[in-house]
Order: structure tokens, then C-alpha cells, then sequence
């Protein structure tokens, strides 16, 4: 399951569509937190390829399919 | 696309059936999942729906818009003759659609946050610690269920909603009767006691302050308009039936998940910091809701190489989804080393469990503090002859007794 990911990578989320799971939160604590509303924020938009792992796991569980993760590499 | 005749009632097996280990589905819902990710089950009118038991095509159905949760639409499956009372059809928040939903989660989300979970994680551990105390005070034995699994979660709600404490003692004996009652009337004289109650005080809550959800919702959208008083009363008891009954029935039987796997429940006491895929993986396996989610199809919908023709009532099983082969290796099996975290116990798309984070921290607290203090705790009577809920309740899998000693 190891994986690097691009150097390059870019995370955003939508706070529209957010519902507030905390899923990603959960998945990737480095690189996402909630708000005092419990919305989505990116703390670390270019998160190192050591992330990679888990923001894939935080993008594969979002139950609105809220989170983008671009890059060069694919990572896989 | 390939359509498929929807097969006579003779293939659709009754739902819900019993579990026989209360951690595993019944071996009808196995062969069910065998034949692939849709099949077919007939409900107690004789309604044919779909029965979902593939993870991915589970979740491609709770995500899509055209699929309803509105059980005030007269084509909504009831699973049991219960939800066809009136009084079971408007219920705000996990009953509802866009934007009605959306609404209403919007103005829940900030007392379920990570930040407001967390702020609550003494709290919970003096509640789960004051219990153990008392029933290691009393006993052994104890009924882990009365004095421990249906008693912590209530007390947590209590502070969560922010109930009086000289309210507690009503409010925990009214939940309880509530949740463990075995007759309709039963269950509807605690319901209307519970709505009585909560009215009360969010009446009295609009004017007097007071902490809490109830108290933030009175003054802040209620008082301006923003809010009707009946649906925050409403918002009240869904929270407390959504967080209490399920996350009792977690406790319990991943109490008798771990007594039945004594190697990892060592390793969960030897190793502090597996605890949260040990609940991770109790979530996964003992599904309490057992269904995710309850649909019915607004538009033809195509799935798997199927067509769910609007109209067409959808169960997604939560319990056979979280079993998917194509998902985990080995799925029946119990086994906290998973990674990954794909299950669908809190379900998926919009109406993804609120308090997920609440549940997750009072399961980590409720099962580490438990096997830590009492760590010989063990089942007086085999975990299959525990009393399970009476047949035609629905679907929330549960033990109504648990003797265990140490």
C-alpha cells in the first residue's frame, strides 16, 4: 500500500458541499481540519509525498466527494 | 445498457431476518451477497425491493441525487409495520431530502464538530469511569447492558442536548423504556413522555439560558424565527433515538466481539493506541443499523448492469456491504490490523451519521476504560443465548441483557 506521491500535489476542498463527516480529518490529520462549525479546512494545501496514502484513503471516503487532489505523478 | 425482468417474490427471501451470532449476518443475507451486488427481498406487506449488498454499488446509490430518503413519499419502503404510523413518517433530519435536510443539518453540525467532540472527551471519560465505579461497587455480576451500554450514551446525550441534571434519572429511564420496550404501546408512552419533556424545556429554554444544543437552537434560531419549535423538539429526539439506541447496541455487542477474540482484545490492552481500529473494525463488523440506508428510486437508476426503475423501493445493507469480498480480504472475519476504514455502518452521501465523531470517542473511551479496569470481565451465559430484540422491531441489531462478571 506504499505510495509516493507528486511532489507537486494540490489539495482543495469544497465547503459547499461539505456535510461535516470529519472523515478526511480522521484520514489525514495533517492536512485536513475542521472549522468551529465543523466544516472542511486544508490546512496544508501542498501536503509532502508521505501524505499520499492518506489523502487518497480521506478523498476515497468522503461521503460528498468533496476533496481534489491534483499532481504530476499519479501516486499509484 | 442490459435490463433484467425482476424476478417473482419466490426469489426474494423475507427481510429482516435474525442474526444468529449476533456479530454476523444470517446466513440468508450471505447467500443473497453470493449471487452478486443486487438481489431482491419481500418486506412484511409482501413489497419486493431491491436488497444492496455491494460496497461500491451501495455507495454509488447513497451518493446518487435521484435516490429518496423522504418517508412521507407514499412509495417509501416500511421495514417494519411500526413505520407506517403517521408519527413515524415526518422525521426531520434522517426522513428528509434537500433542502429541508440540508437545513437542518446545517444548524446541527457545529455541536457535532471535531473541535466540540473533543472539548467533550473528560466528560465522557467521568461518565464511562462513574459507571465502571458502580458496578465495580455492586458486583460482579452486573448486566453490562443496563448498568453500562444503554446508561453511558444517555448520560452523553443529556450533555450534549443540555439537559438539567436533576432531569437525568427521567430521562434515562424514559430512554431506556423507550428503547427496550417490547409492545407499541409500550414504546409510545415513553416516546410521548421523552416529546413532552423535551417541549418543556425548549419552551422554557427560549427565554431562561441554558447550555447545550437545545439551548443554542431556542435562543439563537427558534427565538428569531429562523427555526419552528416543533421541529427543534423534533431534532431533540432524533438525536437522542439516532445516538443513544446505537451507540448502546455498539457497546454491547462489541463488548461480546472482543470476549469472543481473546488475542486481540489483549493486544487492545497491551497496546493503547490500536484502540481506534479496534472500533473501527466493531463498526465494520457488528453494523448495529445493519441497513445504511432506507431509499426509494426517484428516476430509473442504473447499477451493475441493472436498472432500479423509479418507484422501486431500495434497502442498502450495511451489515453485507461492509462484507464485500471485492473490498476486504477475508471479510468475515474479525480483525482490528484493517486499514483503510471502508464500511458503510454510518453510512454514505449526504446523510452520513452526524455524531460519527461523538460515537467514535465514546466507543474508544467506553471500551478501553472497561477492559482496562475490569480486565477479567468475561459472559456468564454464551453470546448466542442473550435475549436479542423481539422479531419485527426493524433492523437496529441488539441484546436486551448481558450477565457478565469478573
Amino acid at each position: 500500500m506504499s505510495a509516493d506521491g507528486p511532489a507537486d500535489a494540490l489539495v482543495t476542498a469544497d465547503r459547499e458541499a461539505c456535510i461535516g463527516a470529519a472523515q478526511c480529518a480522521y484520514s489525514a490529520p495533517a492536512v485536513f481540519d475542521q472549522d468551529e462549525d465543523g466544516y472542511v479546512l486544508v490546512r496544508d494545501p501542498h501536503p509532502g509525498p508521505h501524505e499520499w496514502d492518506a489523502l487518497r484513503e480521506a478523498v476515497d471516503l468522503c461521503p460528498v466527494q468533496a476533496i481534489r487532489l491534483s499532481g504530476t505523478a499519479d501516486g499509484a | 445498457m442490459e435490463t433484467t425482468a425482476p424476478p417473482g417474490p419466490s426469489a426474494a427471501p423475507p427481510f429482516p431476518q435474525p442474526r444468529a451470532c449476533p456479530y454476523q449476518p444470517p446466513p440468508a443475507y450471505e447467500q443473497l451477497g453470493a449471487q452478486g451486488p443486487l438481489s431482491r427481498v419481500s418486506l412484511f406487506d409482501g413489497r419486493v425491493v431491491w436488497f444492496v449488498t455491494g460496497y461500491p454499488e451501495a455507495r454509488q446509490l447513497l451518493a446518487d441525487p435521484r435516490i429518496s430518503a423522504d418517508r412521507q413519499r407514499p412509495d417509501y419502503p416500511a421495514v417494519a409495520p411500526r413505520f407506517q404510523a403517521e408519527v413515524a413518517k415526518r422525521l426531520v433530519l434522517i426522513g428528509m431530502d434537500p433542502p429541508a435536510h440540508d437545513e437542518h443539518r446545517r444548524l446541527l453540525n457545529p455541536d457535532f464538530s471535531r473541535k466540540r467532540v473533543a472539548s467533550l472527551r473528560p466528560v465522557v471519560q467521568a461518565i464511562v469511569d462513574d459507571h465502571v465505579d458502580r458496578m465495580l461497587r455492586t458486583g460482579p455480576p452486573a448486566d453490562l447492558v443496563r448498568d453500562f451500554a444503554l446508561p453511558v450514551p444517555s448520560r452523553v446525550i443529556s450533555e450534549v442536548l443540555g439537559l438539567p441534571h436533576e432531569d437525568l434519572e427521567f430521562f434515562q429511564d424514559a430512554s431506556r423504556r423507550l428503547l427496550q420496550a417490547t409492545t407499541g404501546p409500550e414504546s409510545q408512552e415513553a416516546g410521548r413522555e421523552l416529546i413532552g419533556y423535551l417541549d418543556a424545556l425548549a419552551t422554557r429554554r427560549r427565554t431562561e439560558p441554558g447550555p447545550g444544543l437545545i439551548g443554542r437552537l431556542a435562543r439563537e434560531e427558534v427565538a428569531t424565527g429562523r427555526l419552528s419549535h416543533a421541529d427543534l423538539v423534533q431534532i431533540a429526539l432524533v438525536i437522542l433515538v439516532a445516538g443513544h439506541e446505537t451507540t448502546a447496541s455498539t457497546i454491547a455487542l462489541g463488548a461480546i466481539t472482543l470476549l469472543d477474540h481473546p488475542e486481540q482484545l489483549a493486544r487492545m490492552q497491551a497496546e493503547p493506541d490500536t484502540v481506534p481500529a479496534v472500533v473501527e473494525e466493531i463498526l465494520r463488523c457488528v453494523a448495529v443499523t445493519d441497513l445504511a440506508g432506507v431509499r426509494v428510486a426517484t428516476a430509473d437508476i442504473p447499477v451493475a448492469g441493472q436498472v432500479i426503475r423509479a418507484g422501486e423501493g431500495v434497502l442498502l445493507s450495511a451489515t453485507m456491504a461492509n462484507r464485500d469480498g471485492r473490498v476486504h480480504q477475508d471479510p468475515q472475519a474479525f480483525d482490528a490490523g484493517r486499514t483503510g476504514r471502508r464500511q458503510l455502518s454510518f453510512g454514505y452521501g449526504i446523510h452520513q451519521c452526524l455524531g460519527q465523531s461523538l460515537a467514535r470517542l465514546e466507543l474508544e473511551i467506553a471500551f478501553s476504560t472497561l477492559f482496562t479496569r475490569i480486565p477479567t470481565l468475561r459472559l456468564t451465559v454464551p453470546a448466542d443465548r442473550l435475549p436479542t430484540r423481539p422479531p419485527g422491531s426493524g433492523t437496529v441489531q441488539g441484546v436486551n441483557e448481558m450477565p457478565v462478571t469478573w
